[in-house]
């Protein structure tokens, strides 16, 4: 029955969606069902991955028709931890939208479309076929469309708008991939794709198809110059939607880049080395000057999600053991910790009203403890030991010294000052300084009950990042085992196809 | 939009398009057709009551809720999906019963999963055709 | 064949390219159809293009009887076709909500008003 274990991270967020449609009227049945689903969800990941360490990748094919020919779904190391992932973001922010989403939210089905988008994620997770990935990515699309545009405010819908139009021409750009890769080979099943391709040198119409799709897969991850419809889009939704689109939707893209550079494409990613780290300097240093130049809160950490993908991507370009090690880690840091920050970011909103710098001020002496929970993301972000981010930043930066991409080690290292830098004032312009005009310090009330519903999610991620950066060692082994896995292909290949090519 | 010849033509027509979208559906099971088509007609004609009659006496018509149709159709779908775990298959294997049906041959769980998308297709289409009509 | 429908494959992208640089948004929303159908045929093309039959095996026979389509370009572009049904509706619903609540279809008139105001 190993291959439950695999649909089981799809049938649970289907059902739940199905069953939340059932209780269209009943918000409280709703929210229930989407704490429920999403708590299954984590217990189905965490069994998942067990059951990978200890049994290696393991792969299923759905209707039982044998591997090139039907839908496979596989899951190695780096997979099932990006499915623990997910199920962790899924409970956190579903238990943060019980205080956080109004009821026009909830009138429009919010609860199911958020089983909706993970069941995408998931999905594009576990596939082990580039057109049912295309699929996944459209169901995970069309469930963000409509949390973006939900609410109906002016400026979602320019936000939505740019968002729906860039995602869609990146899905037809994936599309044409997909047809021109089929015409060349004939397949689309991965791990036959990456056999058939590995025996012939790549030239004429296969580097322009790895380019496609590169482009395809670096607008969903907002890579430089593809990254301008983030920060446009994503700062005008609720905060439990940004959160979970910033923890999962950019690194679905990244995790597919990651997966076909390293399984399909493995000769366009070392002659197109240094494509890729210009890619990387660039997302950084973009995402951080912008940062850097923003005078609100939720602009500002969009700008930083932006900057952050450029160290994931690090790993690809570098393309040794520890680098994607790094980036494994540095992933599953960034979900943790960035999603703190949004979350207390929305606690902050919901106190004051506000969450532009220049109204915000005076709220440590009142919120100590929120002023922790945002300070300490805050520098796991940026990368200060002890916390996650440094582990992440110093594998990638030894693996870069160790091949020698000393620019990209000072590229690195100069946006995690400015990341401390824009991340410490916007911590002292929010909690330390004194607040402008107004000097009653009313806060919005916020009732005890909504308090923990709020405070729970961020504690639990923010001791998450606290915790991989304290007992980092085997987090980081589990990294090392997945890029392990990772970097050699052969053993993804013989799990979908049965025989060692 | 009131038309004459649209109103009175679709009370003729509606139990065709539903008969002819059944048909469809059921003969999707060995030769093109199927429960996606089939589900389209069967929109088609209830938007083509709604055009002639107005989108409240096409919900009336409709008797459930378009959103309910599509629950139960994709509860369809995953029952016809997961029924083979209780044999130790995949997902979505298809199961076939030994001894022909009247009619339709031998049926099996493509038929039930079938159902489930004419239900989603139709209820889906009818969902966005409501909503872009009543407002 | 192949030629005709290479260039009519290049004529849907470059005016879906083109419609998309509008500043309409229901243009923008014709330019990502149009893409989208030109994409479809591609693959239609790249799958080759055979007068064959069904693949179909027979009653009796071990394998179809050469020669037959290929079927699996056939059912890419029918998923998506489906998919990009489901997501020009919304696209459609998008935009008749953005015209309710902006009163224009023009990409500027959207900007221009909701910068001094900031955040609410």
């Amino acid at each position: 029955m190993r291959h439950l274990f695999l649909f089981l991270p799809l049938l649970i967020p289907l059902v739940t969606a199905v069953l939340g449609l059932l209780a269209w009227n009943k918000p409280r049945l709703q929210r229930m069902l989407g704490v429920c689903g999403t708590a299954t969800l984590l217990a189905s990941a965490a069994a998942l991955l067990v059951t990978v360490l200890k049994e290696g990748i393991i792969s299923a094919q759905a209707g039982n028709w044998p591997a090139p020919f039907g839908i496979t779904l596989v899951a190695d190391i780096f997979s099932a931890l990006m499915v623990l992932a997910a199920g962790v973001m899924g409970l956190a922010v579903s238990i943060y939208s019980l205080a956080d989403t109004d009821r026009h939210h909830e009138s429009v089905g919010y609860y199911p479309l958020l089983q909706v988008l993970l069941l995408g994620v998931c999905g594009s997770f576990l596939t082990g076929d580039l057109f049912n990935l295309y699929v996944w990515f459209e169901v995970m699309l069309i469930a963000s469309f409509v949390l973006l545009a939900m609410g109906g405010r002016r400026e979602q819908m320019e936000g939505a708008i740019k968002y729906v139009a860039l995602n869609l021409i990146a899905s037809a750009f994936f599309l044409a991939g997909i047809g021109l890769l089929y015409g060349v080979v004939g397949t689309l099943n991965m791990a036959d794709l990456a056999v058939r391709l590995r025996a012939v040198p790549h030239v004429g119409t296969v580097p322009v198809i790895a380019v496609l799709l590169f482009c395809a897969f670096s607008i969903k991850a907002a890579v430089f110059p593809f990254f301008f419809w983030l920060p446009a889009s994503y700062h005008t939704a609720p905060v439990a939607v940004i959160t979970i689109f910033s923890a999962l939707l950019t690194k679905v893209g990244v995790y597919v880049l990651i997966r076909i550079f390293t399984l399909i494409f493995i000769q366009e990613t070392s002659t197109g080395q240094p494509v890729i780290l210009a890619a990387t300097i660039f997302t950084m240093m973009a995402g951080a000057l912008g940062a850097t130049a923003q005078p609100e809160l939720r602009r500002i950490l969009t700008f930083c999600v932006v900057s952050q993908i450029g160290y994931m991507l690090m790993g690809l370009g570098i393309m040794t053991p520890l680098a994607l090690a790094g980036s494994i880690f540095f992933m599953l840091h960034i979900i943790a910790a960035k999603s703190a920050l949004f979350l207390s970011t929305g606690i902050v909103s919901r106190l004051t009203g506000t969450t532009e710098l220049a109204r915000l001020g005076g709220l440590y002496h009142k919120r100590p403890l929120l002023a922790a929970l945002f300070l300490v993301p805050a520098l796991s972000v940026a990368g200060i030991p002890p916390l996650s981010g440094f582990w992440g930043k110093l594998a990638l930066i030894q693996a870069a010294l160790g091949t020698g991409h000393y620019l990209t080690v000072t590229v690195a290292l100069g946006v995690s000052i400015l990341t401390l830098y824009y991340l410490v004032r916007a911590w002292s312009e929010i909690f330390w300084k004194k607040r402008q005009g107004t000097d009653n310090d009313e806060y919005h009330h916020v009732s005890p009950t909504h308090r923990r519903q709020m405070l729970v999610p961020t504690v639990l991620l923010a001791s998450v990042s606290l915790l991989m950066g304290i007992a980092a060692e085997p987090v980081f082994r589990l990294s090392l085992l997945a890029a392990r896995q990772l970097l050699d292909p052969g053993s993804y290949i013989s799990a979908v196809l049965g025989v060692r090519p | 939009m009131q038309s004459l010849i649209l109103s009175t033509a679709i009370r003729l027509l509606m139990p065709l398009f539903l008969l002819f979208s059944v048909f469809l559906l059921l003969r999707g099971h060995n030769e093109p057709g199927g429960g996606f088509v089939g589900g389209l007609v069967a929109a088609a004609a209830f938007a083509l009551y709604s055009l002639a009659h107005g989108a409240e006496a096409g919900r009336r018509m409709l008797r459930v809720d378009p959103r309910l149709m599509v629950a139960f159709g994709l509860m369809t779908t995953l029952v016809s999906g997961m029924l083979p775990f209780f044999s130790g298959q995949p997902f979505l294997t298809s199961l076939w019963s030994t001894f022909p049906a009247p009619v339709i041959g031998h049926a099996g769980s493509p038929l039930l999963f079938d159902t489930g998308v004419y239900l989603v297709v139709a209820g889906m289409s009818l969902l966005i055709i409501f909503s872009l009509m009543e407002d | 064949m192949e030629s005709v429908l290479a260039v009519v494959i290049g004529g849907l992208y470059a005016a879906g390219m083109y419609l998309m640089v509008r500043r309409s948004i229901i243009k923008m929303i014709f330019g990502l159809a149009l893409l989208g159908n030109a994409a479809n045929l591609l693959i239609f093309t790249v799958g080759r293009l055979t007068r064959g039959r069904p693949p179909h095996v027979l009653p009796g026979e071990l394998m179809p009887s050469l020669p037959v389509a290929d079927p699996v370009p056939q059912a890419l572009i029918l998923t998506a076709i489906v998919i990009g049904f489901g997501v020009q509706a919304f696209a459609l619903v998008l935009i008749k909500r953005v015209y309710q609540s902006v009163g224009s279809d023009d990409q500027d008139d959207l900007v221009a008003e909701n910068r001094p105001g900031g955040e609410e």
